[in-house]
């Protein structure tokens, strides 16, 4: 790895990061992966070794270290099982609505809990008819005195039915198209708020996915984030910071994989020597390094160009970009490193065939790749057009 | 609730290198830790804090760089840390050191529970625990794996001590010294909020003057045993193969082998 020339807190985190991986996610990621199960007891570790906070304001219980904080502890999770990794990540996306926009009440009631660990957080955005037209979706919120009465489904939600707080964009006013939207804090046990059966997945199998089921659901006017019509802002902006999470947990993926792929070559003999020695797969380990490499950099100087602006607007398509480039490279380089480690690389024992199966959703959720280019054209347009 | 642990800097490695002319290790370029054993009563120190309130207190004996030690216990949640650091206590050998670790405590005010590791990484005498118990006139019990209650109204414990075939519950009377073993829990690792309190937390170091010492019992002076001679042992990778028409005969030469080297009956 590259100096990218840490502070000694950052340093701090990653080693934080690397050791809680070792001690606690290594011996259970395998087992996880294969139960589906979900690693609650992890995550109350996680929040103990303060890696749950970092991306939350001190004055809020956390640590302040900003997205860049997120990134690197997220990314040496990763590094190990990015599904277990994901139950703190996912839990940013739902809590950067709060972190953006709720009033100082809100963001005192919910993120101390959060960046302890003792709560998790899930972002409501995804329906069956709205993925990438998430603008498009059906549930709605009716006004009724000091109330919202909240009807439909939200699909695919990650952290779903563990979490206990979850940021929840519905329909206000239809006719308001992109105005109409509005965010909501609800919390898990509130009456009409169920959860659907959880998604059997290919991949971050440790990872919980469920619907949002809202039937009548009556969630007080001072559950709004922001205010009313504020969502389709609300759910973009709280995209532009959540995404360079999903690169770190691809970088993290694709870093893991090349490690387990080097460390292989020298052992692995063949012909009477270490495949190492060959160029076919030197060659593969030198391309798969500098991809690594030059995703790490991407995300770092976007991680940190965000945590020096102010306005989000600023960073939309640095942030996509990060996204866009990180979980290519993440497919790319576990493809490559089952690949080098041959019949061994497909079967469980070994665990590049599951940092594979992670990475997929990494081109998927939070906006597939394909969103990612179309917001990176859109950044390159307005730009070129405001220079005039 | 009170509670002290006495911990030990040793050399975070196996592979030890001893200096014939002087019979010591040689602790040059070899990363120091925190005795893992000594990690269990920390982490015990620490949950029976969260459990119970009041305070958490390292204390080492050991040159100005035990600050490192009495960190990592801060960055686990230790509230504080106190190092016994003077030239004449150099060269002390079990008795002294638990005698200087006693005059520590006694310093500090006592403690409701003492809390060590079963013994340290690289001497392995198990010595210094009962010998601070004994030098404070206070009950002592080694090997525990479970504290399972403590009454602080009347000032009792019990704990669960590891036997080789079982354990034995024991109560006793609070102040005491436990040493613990591995199976007592798993320590935490170091969190970011701890590793920042201990970046720039500084330990309370005290001399012998400070804890009143008694120049006849403290270092070299102190330390009634003398090392002889340390020394690598010498393995002896002797082997024998055992020729037999069949597994029988083979089986029976193994027997009649051991009989007579009486390991069997």
């Amino acid at each position: 790895m590259m100096n990218y020339f840490f502070t000694e807190e950052q340093q701090m985190i990653i080693d934080t990061a690397k050791e809680f991986a070792a001690k606690h996610i290594k011996p259970v990621r395998e087992k996880y992966d294969e139960e589906g199960h979900f690693p609650t007891e992890e995550v109350k570790k996680m929040g103990e070794a303060g890696l749950c906070g970092l991306y939350i304001p001190e004055e809020y219980g956390g640590m302040g270290k900003g997205i860049m904080g997120l990134c690197l502890a997220v990314e040496e999770m990763s590094k190990v099982c990015s599904a277990i990794a994901l139950s703190m990540a996912a839990t940013a996306l739902g809590t950067f609505p709060i972190l953006l926009f709720a009033s100082d009440a809100q963001k005192k009631k919910y993120l101390p809990k959060i960046a302890s660990g003792e709560d998790l957080a899930a972002f409501g955005l995804t329906e069956a008819n709205a993925g990438s037209d998430a603008l498009g979706m059906q549930t709605t919120a009716v006004k009724d005195g000091d109330y919202y009465v909240l009807n439909g489904t939200k699909q695919w939600i990650t952290n779903g039915g563990e979490a206990r707080v979850y940021s929840v964009i519905a329909v206000t006013d239809r006719a308001r198209g992109s105005r109409g939207l509005t965010a909501f804090i609800i919390e898990k046990d509130t009456p009409g708020f169920t959860f659907g059966k959880k998604e059997n997945k290919m991949g971050i199998r440790a990872s919980a996915t469920r619907e949002l089921v809202f039937q009548n659901c009556r969630v007080h006017k001072d559950q709004v984030i922001a205010k009313e019509g504020m969502g389709a802002i609300v759910a973009v902006n709280t995209l532009y910071n959540s995404r360079p999470g999903v690169a770190a947990q691809a970088l993290g993926i694709a870093a893991g994989a090349f490690e387990e792929a080097l460390a292989y070559s020298r052992q692995r003999k063949q012909f009477g020597q270490p495949i190492s020695s060959f160029q076919a797969i030197q060659h593969m380990l030198a391309d798969m390094a500098t991809e690594v490499e030059a995703a790490r950099a991407l995300l770092y100087a976007t991680a940190k160009t965000i945590d020096a602006a102010g306005d989000a607007k600023a960073f939309a398509k640095e942030s996509a970009m990060s996204k866009l480039y990180c979980s290519d490279i993440a497919m790319k380089v576990t493809v490559n490193a089952v690949q080098i480690l041959g019949g061994y690389g497909y079967m469980k024992e070994y665990p590049v065939e599951k940092m594979m199966r992670d990475a997929k959703i990494t081109q998927i959720y939070e906006g597939t790749n394909q969103i990612q280019r179309n917001e990176i054209a859109l950044g390159l347009i307005k730009e070129i057009a405001s220079k005039k | 609730m009170n509670i002290v642990v006495c911990i030990k800097q040793v050399p975070g490695t196996t592979k030890v290198a001893i200096n014939p002319a002087t019979n010591t290790l040689i602790r040059e370029g070899v990363e120091a830790i925190v005795n893992p054993f000594d990690v269990y009563a920390v982490e015990e120190g620490i949950r029976l804090r969260e459990k119970f309130g009041g305070k958490v207190t390292v204390i080492i004996m050991g040159p100005p760089q035990a600050d490192q030690a009495v960190k990592t216990c801060i960055g686990m949640g230790v509230d504080d840390g106190i190092i016994l650091s003077d030239r004449a206590f150099a060269g002390s050998d079990t008795l002294a050191t638990s005698y200087t670790l006693a005059q520590g405590i006694k310093k500090m005010g006592g403690a409701d529970v003492i809390l060590t590791g079963k013994q340290a990484m690289d001497g392995d005498t198990a010595q210094v625990g009962p010998g601070i118990a004994n030098w404070l006139d206070i009950p002592f019990v080694a090997w525990v794996k479970k504290i399972e209650d403590v009454n602080l109204a009347g000032k009792t414990i019990r704990v669960e001590r590891m036997m080789d075939d079982g354990y034995e519950v024991i109560q006793s009377s609070l102040p005491m010294l436990l040493s613990v073993v591995k199976e007592i829990n798993e320590p935490r690792i170091e969190s970011m909020r701890g590793k920042m309190k201990a970046k720039s937390y500084k330990p309370v170091i005290w001399n012998a003057k400070d804890i009143e010492c008694d120049p006849d019992f403290i270092g070299l002076r102190g330390s009634p045993t003398l090392v002889n001679r340390v020394f690598v042992p010498v393995r002896s990778g002797k082997k024998e193969i055992i020729e037999g028409a069949t597994v029988e005969a083979k089986a029976e030469s193994v027997v009649n082998k051991l009989r007579a080297a009486k390991l069997i009956n």
